[in-house]
């Protein structure tokens, strides 16, 4: 297992918010986490980054235990992270985005950054342009594009086809999917068609907890979970 | 004409000074929210060891040099002890940094004098110059000359160097800064430190300029300086310097024509801009 989250709390001021999460990402794999808006999916993508620090629990990175590291440490362990709201440096250029993200300037990362912007072709276009004017889907794009540069093992991505036009989705979702022969994707999302065709596990949690969990393909077939957790008729 | 020449000069002069003071404050409030009441002190503690400096060694570029190194001696003592512990809690910032600044205009007139001292202008930059009739304070063209050159400087850090890259994302989102793999602390203590040396160099500069150096001088340029700050747009730096350019000319011509409102004129410029555009002339942040 790549990622391993084993009955992890975290409190948000007094609140007790994730009650005990545990869950488990494969290397390669895209798994995706659904579940209602507040059940506490963004907070569980933050507690693994560190922006939200876990009261109890253990989080196992490769093997390695990064549930109390600073946010800074687990990025360098290999996590990349894309929130919810992008988090673009909107008076940044592309480049000096990209450029930023490369943590060493090494041939590996430029290799990367290459591919990268071979698969969106968009960035490339738009090099010198202020981040802050892109496109709601460029900007998602580049908010990807930070995160697989900067790490190297696996990407948290929040909601990416929050606030993007259908035909947008589809184009994140595939670069998603294709981003998988690179790296491995913990993906939040509540858009359970788009999200379905490219994930292969999947984690539903509701209220702190995890209610449910599986293969993707059990999933969609199984009409009664769908209704219950996902309200999808 | 030459009235209208002079006042120009004393102003962009003063705002210069001002700058020195304000793009540290600007940079530290915008990369982590950090209210530093003690930036003055420091300014004050530049005004002092500057002259000390110039009296020992004759030398007034050793002198602002000196500045800058007892400035940012200072800044990391203040970094570390007051304002590291009270990170995130804007009542306590206020509360030490005042506190600060008190202890720091109090301990030069334990270390000094209670008393004015007098700061002479080096030789070599006294007198004027005559262009075609207007003359011109060199002393003053020198700050001036010092200001750009600082701001070029500061310019280049923060668009040319990844560190700069680093400040200035962190102005606009420090968590994603972090989940890049940057440890942002050690960052801001970098920042903190500049801050603290570039308002010793003002006071260093300000010095000869004004005549007479005293424990509480850091005050008036303080508050000046955060209104430059807000009129700028916390966490810019250019912002900070059209603003201080602004309020340094807009003091020096209200001071020659209507001096009862040149203290008011500034708060006047802080509520107009305050109302116009609320995020400041340059504002990163919403
Ligand atoms: N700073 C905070 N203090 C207290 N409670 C918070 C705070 N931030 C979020 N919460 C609460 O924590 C719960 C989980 O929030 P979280 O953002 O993790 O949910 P989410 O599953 O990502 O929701 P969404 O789909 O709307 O993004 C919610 O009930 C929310 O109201
Ligand atoms: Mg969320």
């Amino acid at each position: 297992m790549l990622l391993q989250l084993d009955q992890v709390e975290t409190y948000l001021d007094q609140f007790h918010i994730l009650q005990g999460v545990s869950m488990e990402v494969k290397k390669g794999s895209i798994t995706v986490l659904f579940g209602r808006n507040g059940a506490g999916k963004t907070t569980t993508l933050r507690s693994i980054m560190g922006l939200s620090p876990i009261r109890h629990g253990n989080i196992r990175y490769q093997g390695e235990e990064i549930g109390q590291l600073p946010t800074y440490m687990v990025a360098r362990k290999g996590i990349g992270y894309v929130p919810e709201n992008q988090g673009i440096f909107t008076d940044f250029t592309v480049e000096e985005t990209l450029r930023l993200a490369m943590q060493k300037g090494s041939d590996e990362e430029k290799e990367k950054m290459a591919w990268m912007l071979d698969l969106f072709p968009d960035l490339k276009l738009y090099w010198k342009k202020q981040s802050g004017h892109l496109s709601g889907g460029q900007k998602q794009m580049l908010a990807i594009a930070r995160a697989y540069v900067n790490s190297n093992g696996l990407l948290l991505i929040d909601e990416p086809s929050k606030g993007l036009a259908p035909i947008m989705v589809e184009k994140v979702m595939m670069h998603i999917e294709q981003m998988k022969q690179k790296t491995t994707v913990l993906l939040v999302e509540q858009n359970f068609f788009m999200a379905s065709r490219i994930g292969e596990h999947f984690y539903i949690m509701d209220e702190g907890k995890i209610v449910h969990s599986g293969q993707m393909h059990e999933l969609t077939d199984d009409e009664e979970a769908k209704q219950k957790y996902l309200g999808i008729a | 004409m030459d009235v209208i020449i002079n006042l120009l000069v004393n102003g962009l002069a003063t705002g210069m000074l001002i700058f020195l003071l304000a793009a540290g404050l600007t940079l530290i409030f915008g990369l982590m929210s950090v209210l530093n009441f003690a930036h003055g002190g420091l300014f004050a503690w530049g005004a002092f060891g500057g002259v000390w400096i110039f009296g020992l060694t004759g030398s007034f570029l050793l002198s602002m040099a000196g500045a800058i190194v007892i400035g940012m001696l200072i800044g990391l003592i203040l970094e570390r002890f007051l304002i590291r512990p009270v990170y995130g809690d804007h009542i306590q910032q206020l509360l030490v940094t005042l506190g600060g600044m008190l202890v720091l205009s109090e301990l030069l007139k334990v270390f000094w004098s209670p008393n004015p001292i007098p700061a002479a202008v080096p030789s070599y930059l006294q007198g004027s110059f005559d262009f075609g009739g207007i003359i011109l304070i060199k002393y003053r063209l020198f700050v001036i000359l010092v200001g750009v050159l600082i701001y070029i400087a500061l310019h280049l850090l923060l668009t040319k160097t990844r560190l700069g890259l680093i400040v200035r994302a962190g102005v606009i989102d420090k968590e994603m800064v972090q989940a890049l793999g940057i440890n942002i602390k050690q960052v801001f203590t970098f920042v903190f430190l500049l801050g603290a040396g570039m308002a010793a160099l003002g006071g260093s500069l300000l010095a000869p300029y004004s005549g007479v150096i005293f424990a509480e001088m850091g005050m008036q340029y303080a508050i000046l300086a955060f209104i430059v700050v807000i009129i700028g747009g916390m966490g810019s730096v250019p912002g900070s310097a059209v603003a201080a350019l602004l309020v340094g000319v807009l003091g020096s011509f209200m001071a020659y024509f209507v001096p009862e409102l040149s203290l008011a004129v500034n708060m006047l410029l802080m509520l107009f801009v305050l109302l116009v555009k609320p995020s400041g002339l340059f504002g990163a942040k919403g």
